[in-house]
């Protein structure tokens, strides 16, 4: 092994350029020739929105890309410690990776093996790498689940990990990275899947483990928020490029490079709300220029005509319990609230809050257990099929992932002109296609889309399809089931912006449902904290994020990252 | 964004999904030469069902076994009478002295005649002169049966390559027809059960594992006696009403999967009707499972035929079948004539591993997730 040289980087990439193969000719270039080090014992954020390269680089320095279909250039270099990665053989390689360099995942449940103790996992990493024997290795097990802050780890070792929630999942992933003591660790997005208030236990966790194992750490996100609080370095990238690198103080106080400052921008924040979101595109053509913008006013008054009233809705799941008993799980309890006209209602909450069963339930697509909805006086949960046929139309619903909401057999002309035909809207298929192409063009797609099958567009494309899809119908209440959540940052500030232009010019209502707080402070007049399928608190959303009165508001409201703190 | 709106009537329309298929399905060699030789065989089965080509089949045009071309003729049987010395005499038998006498009898012109079985052919003479009489009067001439056919002839003397080609279009019609009415069957109650769930979902599981519950071949057999009928028509009938249950348990697995869609839901929150969510959104999106299943059951079929026309209830006397010329085989075997069971069992190969690669090939091309 090399000498430990202090000056000396842990990790130095250069040039590294990685190709994939999309068939037997063409071949895409993803990385474009970046160049970075990693310090010792620092943490260096590798920030980029999907498309960007980031996850590609960092699975090129652990050697995990897929040999049949990509390739790295020749003159591509990764030094790690002094030894070149590229040109060692396979099986040394497989031993520096995991003992030396190990990474975290970014989603914890498909990354442990469901059939085996998490106990035996982290115990193979030791016998493998560490060559403990098996009584040694669970010792050293406990520690690590100790160390991760796993509660009651002399029993949780033997647990499997069905029986551990998302946030332990991660810890013990966490543990199984750090069973080597490796000198660097990568986290690939590790706390993305998780909500806000685990989110920080995890960063706060690695920092720690980083300080105390004098670890360097790269750590990989689409989050710039997140990275102002643990990162010392951030490396921005787009597009298989750097657009910009240098210290956390430079990349937040001073950005040079306009993407940079458009990230920062894009992102709602907690203080401010400017009529419009910041996009890319604006600071690309104004080089940066700020436009300076008035504040939007949120909140009611109290005044408002209430367009849906809903009252004590409850919502059961059963399970079944010995031959004839059932066990209910109260999904949503006891949810009460209005909807005004024209107005905004957040819904936020962590998963397994009930915030998107309210939304569903809401949809009829779960029968509700209790509770009216009034919407005109008339409950819509107690009609009946046909009679609801004629509201339907009217509460529409956008869902999370575009990918999955659009029928992948369909072109978009026939997703928008579908609904039209349903409810017999437009006389014949010409004015109903006039009707489609109006749409496109209001939520800002190209005329030519209306012949094209949804794959052909990216996130946040797909999903101004699906919010087309809901005004065809012109509904009067819209649910946003983390309609933005999937998307990039940049894109999610354009779909805002789209969702305030459209409830301006038809006053629409919505009901918009979010893990993401600073997102529903942004978009919402009222919001209503849930959790554990009750409501916990529901205010005007600037009183509520400046006075919470309830201490499980409070604990969400400070989980939020906030970037760089001084 | 508003100059690209102008003119709505300018559009590049994108490829559909067929055409995006078909552009990866040309590019995929393996694929490409098995849809030639399936639609060679398609082709082949037009052509003879439009009695353009191996219409006279029936034709007794060869020797009986006359083997391929390739090979020459069977010397074996002219020989063995020519080149057999006679026995030796008996010295004691009353009619050696008549036998003698017949042995040095035949006529010159006669002696060349020799028929199938080594023997002289009494009423050559008679024949010959027949035959000239009819062609003299302008009538078909028979015409002499050859003693080598391209690819041999069967105990009549049917040629085997027209035999091959006739038998193809019972087999090929039956194994098409039968598979993609099982799948449909399957695919409809696949769509109910897995769809609808609970109660529906119960009543087909009841009724599939009735049927998975009875041996396959008792099954075959109950139905083909309870339809009382011989024919291409009850056989497609007897598949098609016992080989719905593969397709079954695979599509119901999918529509369970595809019913919790977030697309499905989409339809559901917008108002179309169960028929719609089932087989507008749906369907397409699982298609590829069932054309997988046709695929596997049509090369299934082709060979359940031969069990069926083996066990007698396959096509009736007089239609020709790749089961049927399998069934014959058996015995042409044992006497060292191999030509029918190469034709046949080569045939249905061929096109039976064309189908499959053509089938994948198809799968993969349509896949909407592989793109």
């Amino acid at each position: 092994m090399s000498q430990e040289n202090p000056n000396q980087a842990l990790l130095k990439v250069e040039n590294l350029r990685v190709s994939f193969r999309v068939n037997k000719k063409d071949s895409v270039e993803t990385v474009k020739g970046i160049s970075f080090e990693i310090p010792r014992n620092s943490t260096v954020a590798l920030v980029g929105e999907s498309g960007s390269g980031k996850s590609v680089s960092s699975l090129a320095v652990m050697g995990l890309l897929p040999p049949d279909t990509s390739s790295i250039a020749a003159d591509s270099k990764i030094i790690f410690e002094g030894r070149s990665l590229l040109e060692l053989s396979i099986a040394d390689r497989r031993v520096l990776c995991g003992k030396e360099i190990s990474m975290i995942f970014q989603e914890p449940m498909t990354s442990l093996n469901p059939v085996f103790t998490v106990g035996f996992q982290i115990a193979e990493v030791l016998r493998l790498h560490m060559g403990m024997d098996a009584k040694q290795a669970r010792k050293r097990a406990i520690e690590l689940l100790e160390e991760v802050g796993i509660p009651d780890p002399k029993n949780k070792i033997d647990a499997y990990p069905s029986q551990m929630s998302g946030g332990q999942q991660q810890r013990v992933m966490i543990a199984m990275a750090i069973a080597c003591e490796p000198k660097l660790l990568i986290a690939d997005e590790p706390t993305t899947a998780l909500d806000v208030t685990i989110q920080k236990q995890i960063i706060d966790l690695i920092d720690a483990l980083r300080i105390k194992h004098k670890m360097s750490v790269l750590f990989i996100t689409h989050d710039l928020a997140l990275v102002g609080e643990i990162a010392d370095h951030v490396i921005v990238m787009r597009n298989g490029e750097i657009r910009e690198a240098g210290t956390v103080e430079q990349i937040f106080e001073s950005p040079k490079d306009t993407y940079t400052q458009a990230l920062l921008h894009c992102r709602p924040t907690l203080d401010t709300r400017p009529w419009r979101l910041p996009v890319i595109a604006d600071f690309m053509n104004n080089n940066g220029a700020l436009v300076d913008q008035k504040q939007r006013p949120r909140g009611l008054k109290g005044d408002e005509e209430i367009v849906l009233e809903v009252k004590d809705l409850g919502k059961s799941f059963y399970s079944r319990e010995g031959f004839f008993g059932k066990k209910e799980f109260k999904a949503v309890e006891g949810v009460s609230f209005k909807l005004a006209r024209g107005k905004t209602l957040g819904v936020v909450g962590e998963s397994g809050s009930g915030k998107t069963t309210v939304g569903l339930t809401l949809m009829r697509l779960h029968q509700a257990t209790t509770g009216q909805a009034l919407f005109e006086g008339k409950d819509i949960l107690s009609m009946s099929n046909k009679e609801f046929h004629h509201y339907k139309r009217r509460i529409q619903i956008i869902f999370q992932n575009p990918y999955a909401s659009l029928n992948p057999r369909f072109t978009v002309g026939q997703i928008l002109m579908e609904p039209m035909y349903i409810h017999n809207i437009g006389a014949n298929d010409s004015e109903r296609s006039a009707m489609a192409y109006q749409l496109l063009e209001k939520v800002g797609l190209p005329t030519i889309a209306f012949h094209r099958y949804p794959h052909e567009f990216s996130g946040g494309q797909r999903q101004r399809i699906a919010i087309a899809r809901c005004l065809t119908m012109k509904p009067e209440v819209l649910v946003c089931d983390e309609s933005v959540s999937a998307l990039d940052v940049s894109v999610q500030a354009q779909v805002l912006n789209l969702l305030q232009d459209l409830q301006e010019e038809f006053g629409l209502s919505y009901i918009f449902i979010s893990h993401d707080l600073a997102v529903v402070k942004y978009i919402a007049d009222q919001v209503m904290v849930m959790n554990k399928g009750k409501v916990v608190e529901l205010a005007n959303s600037d009183d509520l994020y400046l006075n919470p009165t309830q201490a499980y508001t409070k604990t969400l409201l400070n989980a939020i990252p906030k970037g760089l703190q001084h | 964004m508003s100059t690209t709106i102008t003119n709505p009537t300018v559009q590049t329309v994108s490829p559909g999904l067929w055409a995006l298929a078909w552009r990866r399905l040309r590019a995929d060699k393996v694929a490409m030469i098995a849809m030639a030789i399936v639609a060679a065989f398609l082709l082949t089965l037009t052509l003879s069902a439009a009695g353009i080509i191996a219409a006279d089949w029936e034709q007794e045009s060869g020797v009986s076994y006359a083997p391929p071309g390739f090979i020459g003729a069977d010397t074996n049987v002219a020989a063995k009478v020519e080149v057999e010395a006679p026995p030796p005499e008996n010295p004691l038998d009353p009619l050696a002295d008549i036998i003698r006498e017949l042995r040095k009898q035949p006529d010159a012109d006669q002696a060349i005649i020799v028929n199938d079985y080594g023997i002289p052919d009494p009423l050559a003479k008679e024949m010959a002169e027949i035959r000239a009489e009819l062609a003299k009067s302008g009538k078909a001439v028979v015409a002499d049966r050859l003693t080598t056919l391209p690819f041999g002839a069967d105990k009549w003397g049917h040629d085997i390559i027209k035999k091959t080609i006739k038998g193809a279009e019972t087999s090929i019609v039956v194994g098409l027809v039968a598979a993609f009415l099982a799948t449909l069957l399957g695919t409809m109650f696949g769509a109910l059960a897995g769809y609808f769930g609970g109660k529906v979902d119960d009543f087909f599981n009841w009724f599939y594992s009735i049927f998975t519950s009875i041996p396959y071949l008792l099954l075959i057999l109950s139905v083909a006696a309870v339809l009382q009928q011989k024919g291409v028509t009850t056989i497609i009938l007897i598949l098609a009403f016992t080989g719905w249950t593969g397709p079954f348990r695979l599509i119901r697995a999918e529509y369970m999967k595809h019913k919790a869609r977030e697309y499905v839901w989409a339809a559901d929150a917008i108002g179309a009707s169960h028929w719609r969510k089932m087989f507008v959104h749906i369907f397409p999106n699982v298609s590829h499972v069932a054309l997988v299943q046709v695929s596997i059951l049509v090369v299934g079929f082709i060979k359940s035929e031969v069990i069926l026309s083996f066990l007698g209830f396959g096509v009736p006397v007089g239609v020709v079948s790749w089961g049927s010329m399998l069934n014959e085989a058996q015995n042409e075997l044992i006497l060292g004539k191999w030509w029918q069971l190469v034709a046949a069992t080569a045939a249905m190969a061929v096109l039976v591993t064309a189908f499959s690669l053509f089938t994948d090939a198809l799968r993969d091309a349509l896949d909407p997730k592989l793109k």
